[in-house]
């Protein structure tokens, strides 16, 4: 996943490893890579018991519908969802720019842009949820 | 003090020439769906989702919407994206765990991951057509 820290060898006086590490780049650890399968069990956990709850329950009124998002646990439900979704897709965006965008200042531009549209979109996901 | 290797053997990154194995298929379409996914899928999933709970008039105007083939189509990609992105990611989760990590295997379970997710993505086609 990503690019790992290149040692650069004997960089030091001492011949000590000195890692390279870019401010742009990975968190070097075994985070990520956590957070990335946690994510992906939580969403696949939430779309498969939401769709054995809602296909056999096909057509929806508006009415059944809202119903079906009303009790608080179903929004926290679909909030923990979103929440999984959005840290999912900035970890796979940021593995995509570190493949595909060298350049740091486009690839740090690229990514605050993501951020801030994922905060977005967590923000309106609560709004939405919680406004009826 | 050892003398570096320098290493100049041939390389190929000419991408009309290269022929992907199925996993490599199954792997570049899990990244082309995710992008996909995030660029168009969350948008829309987040404004469908308001739309259809915001009132009875915005439901009754999503879901017709909902029905011209250029939505439709729309749709449908982003239907196979999530399905594809769905069985690839549980392949690889699989293989997190070692599980099917012998070549066969893994080549058996990409072809899998291809025939499932078109197969589930017709059959969602079909009934929400």
């Amino acid at each position: 996943m990503g690019h790992g820290g290149k040692p650069i060898p004997n960089a030091g006086s001492g011949g000590d490893a000195v890692v390279n590490r870019i401010a742009v780049g990975a968190h070097y650890g075994l985070k990520d890579w956590l957070v990335q399968r946690v994510s992906a069990v939580v969403m696949a956990v939430y779309s498969v018991g939401f769709a054995l709850c809602v296909l056999p329950r096909m057509p929806y009124g508006f009415d059944s519908w809202r119903a079906l998002f009303a009790p608080a646990w179903s929004k926290i439900a679909a909030l923990l969802f979103i929440a999984a979704l959005l840290v999912h897709a900035w970890i796979g965006v940021r593995d995509i720019f570190m493949d595909y965008i060298k350049p740091m200042g486009i690839r740090l531009t690229l990514q605050i842009g993501v951020i801030l549209a994922l905060l977005v979109y967590g923000l309106w996901a609560i709004t939405i949820l919680w406004s009826f | 003090m050892a003398t570096p290797v320098v290493k100049s053997r041939p390389k190929n990154l000419n991408l009309l020439t290269i022929r992907l194995p199925l996993s490599g298929i199954v792997s570049i379409f899990h990244r082309i769906s995710g992008a996909l996914l995030f660029l168009l899928g969350i948008p829309l999933l987040l404004a469908m989702l308001q739309g259809s709970l915001a009132n009875a008039e915005s439901f009754s105007h999503w879901g017709a919407l909902l029905t011209t083939p250029l939505v439709k189509l729309v749709l449908f990609a982003l239907l196979w994206s999530f399905l594809h992105h769905f069985c690839a990611g549980i392949r690889f989760l699989l293989l997190d765990i070692h599980v099917g990590v012998k070549i066969e295997a893994a080549r058996k379970s990409s072809l899998w991951v291809m025939v499932v997710s078109l197969f589930l993505t017709l059959v969602a086609g079909v009934m929400l057509w």
